[in-house]
């Protein structure tokens, strides 16, 4: 074992020097041709910066609500409610959010509350919801702001982020950006 | 077709192809021939050497390999606590995170050094950026140690009779920068330009568009996230892991980071088989894990998508699948296949929270971690992979009427004695564990995140992922405490090294055994009959082992849901 | 193979292995088998319990219930012992037939003194003559006799011994036909091979084998496992508040520990020496046996194994010129006094009686090692018939020429196998005897048997290169030695060795001692010297040189029915698992009735069927056991694919089955 410890120091920091300072260093670099400098994507609006890929809370019913949070869409943290399917709390809940849903959404019926906004993204920082999610809050939105339903499904519709390459993974709405669209639609 | 669906396949798709160049690529760095990286790490690796004081032609028998192996990991054990402890008054810490406690720190640093970094802390908060980048050489080095202890045994069985099993350092450098280094840099690329931060700046606070104020976490993402991959370790930097919305923006870096993650485990398969130049035998088991592997996959994938039955009972559309502690841009089909990708190979990161998965889902999630050999972890995979192959060799080769041998190489008592301890040791660390956790309500009862047979479920996950250095967790369980850190700390550190001393052991007895040359009586390893029985005996073990913890956790859930 | 009784439960030694199978209850005993040792000390805890019970205890069910559960216990470890006592009493059974024969015979010694067979000891001389019971194994130390083995061996006709050479040896129990011959004795009373494999069997000086040790090993790890799996099941049901009683507990993991290869698995190995013992071949250890069945290389001398005893004539060339009645009479007359099989063969093929030919003063001329040749001189006439090229010699010394048209005849015949013999006539060549070996009909099948088992064969013969080239293409050996010295039958076994594989070969003489003891399995045959004996580690009573491949076949019998028995026993387990597992839970989780799938009546019920299935399929298994899984050539992958799915899903799907008709049977009780 003697003999093993001197080369292990050595290698070890050379290690270092090559995985810990070189490499991240070529990263950082290859960041600074990224989208704000390897800052995190953003949006700007109203001369204020927002995070595009960070979810943001939305519980006025002028605004499309975003998904339950864990850690209400603080990014300080990040974290899913851990709940097991068979919780019986966490079912309870569930049914209440749906209830509450119901209550701000006349007009609605339950089986048009698509799942994911009454269950919790697992970061806690979901910055999507899915297409149904954002046309079952067309009616209330449309009532509130006084928007016509057709021009919000319209807006859905541009808003809608067809899967990766249109052939790979889910459809979905950036409710942040579908927000500040309907802000800016007035 | 579901274009969910078809991510995954093309997902699926894409790894096997590359894996089987990238084998070849492997299996030529490892054998010291040319490949097209030379001129930049030639000199690279002649500096190291020469600095370290190291010749890599010097052979070490399959003893002295352990013996340098578990020296240079005592010397990051070390290094580590120093730092974890002492990270709060070190730079690199803009947003003042503090020093972890001793035993957080003790669990952290093992679980980094044995690969599997299951995180008692949650990366916004517990640790530095400083604490980060020496997490991520961690994560760098331990998975080339892994691969190093699985050239030993690819050696072993590339000679005929040999005891001179290659330059441990040699393997092990070469494992960091010629393989995991030049994948984590070509994925990096892929995700700064996604989006994923890549900076030094602190924790960034806005107003949003209702006008309340929060915190954003940033950090030097973009070069933790690679090698958190491409080296199976699978600690996230942040606390939601591959969920995170800056760590797995779109679902383009979710594809790349399946992708990194699996690719090495699957081409060390292919490399085996180009190393020991028995290519047939590397397909049959590339044919039993992928069997295995998406035995697991498929119901996973299906039960995730068809949803939680108690909320369809609520009468909602429940059509998206089972969306708690899932993310949008991800689907319930992409994050249930993750979930098993992750728990074969000893990842453990996640893109969607286990604690919530449908019952049998978080079953089949345990079962893979049980078995941890269908594919497995850089490295670690293959020597678990080995111990299955002894045992059905033993068993098959008695079926066949001679005496078992494997790759010309007779299995005596030694190495059957060997093997079956390392075969326990699995089982025996999962359940001492768990009955210890469910002995010990004192300690435990309060951490759980849900009551009855999934509480059960998050105790049994939380050994399990610890056995096979995976990391990942059934996270609603609050487990940084000193009870946790400690207990999972050690079940970590035997759950690493016995089975790599094992298996390297098993090889290096092999490989001095006489060679016997292959006749008509010889059982043929490479073939699907052999496949089957590795299947069976794989299948069995689990199954045998474990059924009754599963029975009260999992299965027993399952049955009060539908 | 006269004596196969292969009724395997004759009722006397059924008794025998009853009252053993009491006897090996003791603790010393099981302890030797971990498995069955966890048994009994799971029967032991039962009983305990059930005393506990009987003093008031009320956590623990019915007391009828516990004791039922202890009998059942009780009664798999009977079992278990059973199938040891049973293969041991058969095995002894069978010797002890073969040494009845022996003992107590008289035996007259060289004073005139008759003392019982059972006072000779080593070293000791004894008198035969016709009609005596040779009474112990012993060498000629002087005369020749005509013996008949057929007591050892079966075969009905008698065999010639002699002083000296490697016919030297006589087994006790033998008949002298004629003649008179003096015997030293070589073994001590009790330590005759024969005593040695009864030993063995009865497992005094039984050891375990490697292979058994590593099986045992994989046993003990699985019976480890479930220590560790029943163990902590019980905080688990504490945590899920759902109380197990000791009896389920026990039930779990005696079912659950793989009972069945664990109680067949001394039966197996005794039960293979054995099939090795009916077989006529005695066997000195348990491994050999097992190294048997892994045997790559098979070295078989080339007569009496592949060729029919010795060459014989098949056809006479006389020189152009010759007249052939002269050539006949020539041939005949040299033959006459040879006795060998080939000389023998010669007047045959002439069909003339020898005594027809008026000869005066004849002198016979034996066959010595330097003049290779042999014959008869009368009056001026010197007739010689031997090897071409010591006649060559013979004749070109004398100054006359050596035919070119016989020196034709000669190579010709060489290439297609036969051997010539030259005759001449006062150093005149008079013509060519061809000699041919026949080869036994039906060894190409075998050799084809022995190479899809992955197993070469090599001709050893005295031969030159030609003739045993051409026999072995004919016969479908791999590999020849030609002209075999003893020294290159070592050489050839070491060379093979050094490069992994495993030697088998067949002997009897003296100068074939270091190669038997060289090979990894040396058979020696019974006639042959007691060097050559000591050397090998079986002995074959038949002196069959075709044994080899019977003994190699055991030796794979015996490896698979491990194997197979194990993957049986341990594919068991899933179905015992879906019997006890909901019964263990039921009462406190109802979920789990989902994973009742047999639907069994009640969590009692599913526990004592389990526990009686686990029981009696090891009975069951007991004529597998002795017999053997038979053995087919088929292929290694073909024959595991086979196994798999006979014994493994076979071991699955059979105590679904039997479970079930089990618990209907018990639910009607409780």
């Amino acid at each position: 074992m003697k003999k093993h410890i001197l080369p292990a120091i050595k290698l070890t920091v050379l290690s270092i020097l090559l995985l810990c300072i070189a490499y991240p260093l070529i990263v950082w670099g290859m960041a600074q041709f990224a989208p704000n400098k390897g800052k995190g994507k953003i949006i700007t609006h109203n001369g204020k910066t927002y995070y595009a890929n960070v979810g943001q809370s939305f519980t006025e019913d002028k605004y499309f609500w975003s998904r339950p949070s864990a850690v209400d869409y603080n990014a300080a943290g990040s974290g899913g409610s851990n709940k097991a399917a068979s919780n019986k709390e966490y079912l309870q809940q569930v049914q209440a959010r749906i209830d509450t849903f119901l209550v701000h959404n006349p007009g609605i019926a339950k089986s048009e509350i698509p799942v994911d906004l009454v269950t919790a993204s697992g970061s806690g920082l979901d910055p999507n919801i899915s297409v149904q999610a954002a046309k079952v809050q067309v009616k209330r939105i449309a009532k509130i702001r006084g928007i016509a339903e057709g021009n919000l499904l319209q807006l859905i519709l541009a808003k809608t982020e067809k899967p990766l390459f249109g052939l790979f993974g889910p459809e979905k709405i950036n409710v942040l950006e579908l927000n500040i669209a309907l802000d800016n639609l007035k | 077709m579901n274009t969910e669906i078809l991510g995954i396949i093309a997902m699926f798709g894409v790894t096997l192809l590359l894996a089987i160049p990238l084998g070849k690529y492997i299996a030529k760095v490892y054998a010291g021939e040319r490949t097209f990286l030379d001129p930049v790490f030639n000199p690279i690796e002649r500096l190291f050497y020469k600095v370290s004081g190291i010749n890599p032609d010097n052979e070490m028998n399959w003893k002295q390999h352990l013996v340098a192996l578990l020296t240079i990991n005592l010397l990051w054990f070390l290094m580590s606590m120093g730092i974890l402890m002492n990270m709060g008054s070190l730079p690199l810490n803009p947003d003042g995170n503090p020093s972890q406690s001793a035993d957080l720190a003790f669990n952290t640093t093992i679980s980094f050094l044995v690969n599997c970094n299951l995180q008692h802390y949650s990366g916004e908060t517990g640790i530095s950026y400083l604490g980060q980048i020496w997490l991520m050489f961690l994560q760098f080095v331990t998975a080339g140690v892994g691969m190093a202890a699985a050239v030993v045994v690819f050696k072993a069985f590339r000679e005929k009779s040999t005891t001179q099993l290659g330059n441990f350092y040699n393997y092990f450098l070469k494992s960091c920068t010629r393989i995991l280094l030049p994948i984590s840099l070509v994925l990096a690329a892929i995700f700064v330009f996604e989006g994923m931060p890549m900076t030094f700046d602190g924790k960034d606070t806005i107003t949003n568009l209702q006008g309340d104020t929060v915190q954003v976490s940033r950090g030097p993402v973009a070069a933790f996230v690679p090698i958190k991959h491409v080296g199976t370790n699978g600690g996230g930097f942040f606390g939601a892991n591959g969920a995170h919305p800056l760590e797995n923006p779109s679902y383009l870096t979710n594809m790349v980071e399946m992708f990194g993650q699996f690719i090495i485990p699957m081409a060390m398969v292919f490399a085996f088989g180009f190393f020991i130049r028995r290519r047939k035998f590397a397909w049959m088991m590339y044919g039993v894990m992928t069997v295995g592997f998406l035995l697991l996959a498929i119901p996973n994938i299906n039960m995730e998508m068809n949803g939680n039955p108690a909320i369809t009972q609520m009468g909602i559309d429940n059509s998206l699948g089972a969306m708690e502690g899932k993310e949008i841009r991800l689907g319930a089909a992409a994050s249930g296949f993750w979930s098993i990708v992750t728990t074969v190979i000893s990842t453990g990161s996640i893109n969607s929270m286990h604690d919530s998965s449908m019952p049998l889902s978080g079953m089949n999630e345990l079962l893979a971690m049980m078995i941890n050999a269908f594919y497995g972890g850089a490295g670690a995979g293959i020597l678990n992979f080995l111990i299955f192959i002894i045992l059905a060799v033993f068993i098959s080769g008695l079926m066949v009427g001679r005496t078992p041998e494997f790759m010309g190489k007779k299995i005596e008592a030694r190495e059957m004695k060997i093997a079956m301890i390392i075969a326990l040791a699995h089982p025996f660390l999962i359940l001492v564990g768990t009955a210890l956790a469910a002995a010990l309500p004192q300690y435990t009862s309060a951490t759980l995140a849900n009551p009855g047979f999934h509480g059960f479920s998050e105790m049994l996950y939380e050994y399990t992922s610890s056995a096979a250095n995976n990391g990942s967790g059934f996270e609603g369980l609050g487990d940084n405490t000193v009870f946790w850190n400690i207990s999972t700390g050690i079940v970590l550190l035997l759950g690493r090294f016995l089975p790599i001393i094992g298996p390297v052991a098993i090889a290096g007895l092999l490989a001095e055994k006489k060679f016997i040359p292959e006749s008509a009586g010889t059982l043929k390893t490479d073939t699907s009959t052999f496949g089957l029985m590795v299947f069976a005996v794989i299948a069995i073990i689990a199954a045998l082992a474990f059924f009754p913890a599963l029975a009260l956790g999992p299965i027993a859930e399952y049955f009060s849901l539908y | 193979m006269n004596n196969n009784k292969n009724k395997l439960f004759e009722p006397a030694l059924m008794n025998e292995a009853l009252k053993q199978s009491f006897i090996k209850l003791h603790p010393a005993k099981m302890f030797r088998n971990p498995v069955m040792f966890m048994v009994w000390i799971g029967t032991l805890v039962m009983a305990a319990v059930c005393v506990w019970i009987a003093f008031g205890e009320q956590s623990q069910g019915s007391f009828a219930y516990n004791l039922i559960v202890t009998v059942i216990l009780f009664a798999t470890l009977l079992f278990a012992n059973f199938a040891e006592a049973i293969a041991e009493a058969r095995g002894k059974a069978q010797a002890d037939s073969l040494r009845k024969t022996r003992e107590e015979t008289p035996a007259r010694l060289e004073n005139g003194e008759t003392i019982s067979s059972s006072q000779l000891k080593k070293g000791d001389v004894f008198i035969c003559e016709a009609g005596d019971i040779i009474p112990s194994d012993g060498e000629i130390i002087e005369g020749l006799a005509t013996i008949d083995e057929s007591a050892i061996t079966g075969e009905s006709a008698p065999v010639i011994r002699e002083a000296g050479g490697d016919k030297s040896s006589v087994t006790g129990g033998t008949k002298v036909l004629s003649d008179k011959i003096k015997v030293c004795v070589t073994t001590e009373a009790g330590e005759s091979f024969l005593d040695k494999m009864i030993a063995l069997v009865e497992g005094a000086s039984r050891q375990k084998t490697p292979n058994e040790i590593a099986l045992t090993i994989l046993l003990s790890g699985f019976t480890l496992v479930f220590i560790i799996v029943v163990v902590t099941l019980k905080p688990f049901a504490d945590y899920a508040q759902t109380p197990i009683t000791i009896a389920a507990f026990i039930s779990l993991f005696v079912c659950l520990i793989p009972t069945t290869i664990g109680g067949l698995l001394s039966a197996i190995g005794i039960a293979g020496m054995d099939r090795a013992l009916r077989a006529n071949v005695i066997t000195k250890s348990g491994k050999a046996v097992e190294t048997a069945g892994d045997v790559d290389v098979l070295l078989l001398d080339k007569t009496g194994t592949i060729t029919i005893g010795n060459r014989k004539a098949t056809k006479f060339y006389p020189v152009n010129g010759v007249d052939e009645k002269h050539f006949l009479k020539s041939v005949v007359l040299s033959s006459m006094a040879d006795e060998t099989p080939e000389g023998k063969s010669i007047i045959e093929l002439a069909g003339v009686n020898p005594l027809s030919y008026q000869i005066q003063n004849p002198r016979f001329i034996k066959f010595t090692a330097e003049t290779r040749s042999s014959g008869i001189d009368y009056d001026t006439i010197k007739i010689r018939k031997g090897a071409s090229d010591a006649i060559k010699n013979l004749v070109e010394k004398a100054g006359n020429h050596f035919p070119s048209e016989t020196e034709e005849q000669v190579k010709s015949i060489s290439s297609n196998g036969g051997t010539p013999l030259v005759v001449a006539e006062n150093e005149k060549v008079l013509g060519v005897i061809e000699l041919q070996d026949i080869i036994k009909p039906g060894i190409q099948e075998r050799f084809e048997r022995l190479r899809k088992m992955g197993i070469k064969t090599v001709m050893v013969t005295g031969d030159n290169p030609l003739t045993a080239k051409y026999i072995a293409e004919k016969a479908g050996v791999d590999d020849f030695i030609a002209e075999a010295k003893p020294e290159d039958k070592m050489n050839y076994i070491r060379n093979e060795q050094s490069q992994g594989r495993l030697v088998a070969m067949m002997g009897d003489g003296t100068n074939d001692a270091p190669a038997l003891a060289q090979a990894d399995v040396g058979v020696a045959m019974n006639s042959g010297t007691q060097a050559a004996k000591e050397a090998g580690n079986m002995v074959d009573l038949d002196n069959d040189p075709t044994k080899l491949i019977e003994v190699v076949e055991i030796g794979k019998q015996l490896l698979m029915t491990r194997g197979t028995l194990t993957t049986f026993s341990i594919a068991n387990d899933v179905a015992k698992y879906f019997a006890i597992v909901p019964a263990l839970f039921i009462a406190s989780i109802p979920a789990l009735q989902g994973l009742n799938i047999m639907n069994l009546h009640s969590p009692e019920s599913a526990i004592l069927s389990a526990i009686i299935f686990n029981a009696i399929v090891i009975p069951m298994l007991i004529p597998l056991a002795l017999k053997g899984v038979a053995y087919k050539p088929i292929g290694a992958s073909a024959l595991l694919r086979r196994n798999l799915f006979i014994y493994g899903l076979g071991g699955i799907i059979v105590p679904f089955v039997g479970i079930k008709l089990i618990d209907l049977l018990v639910s009607v009780f409780i």
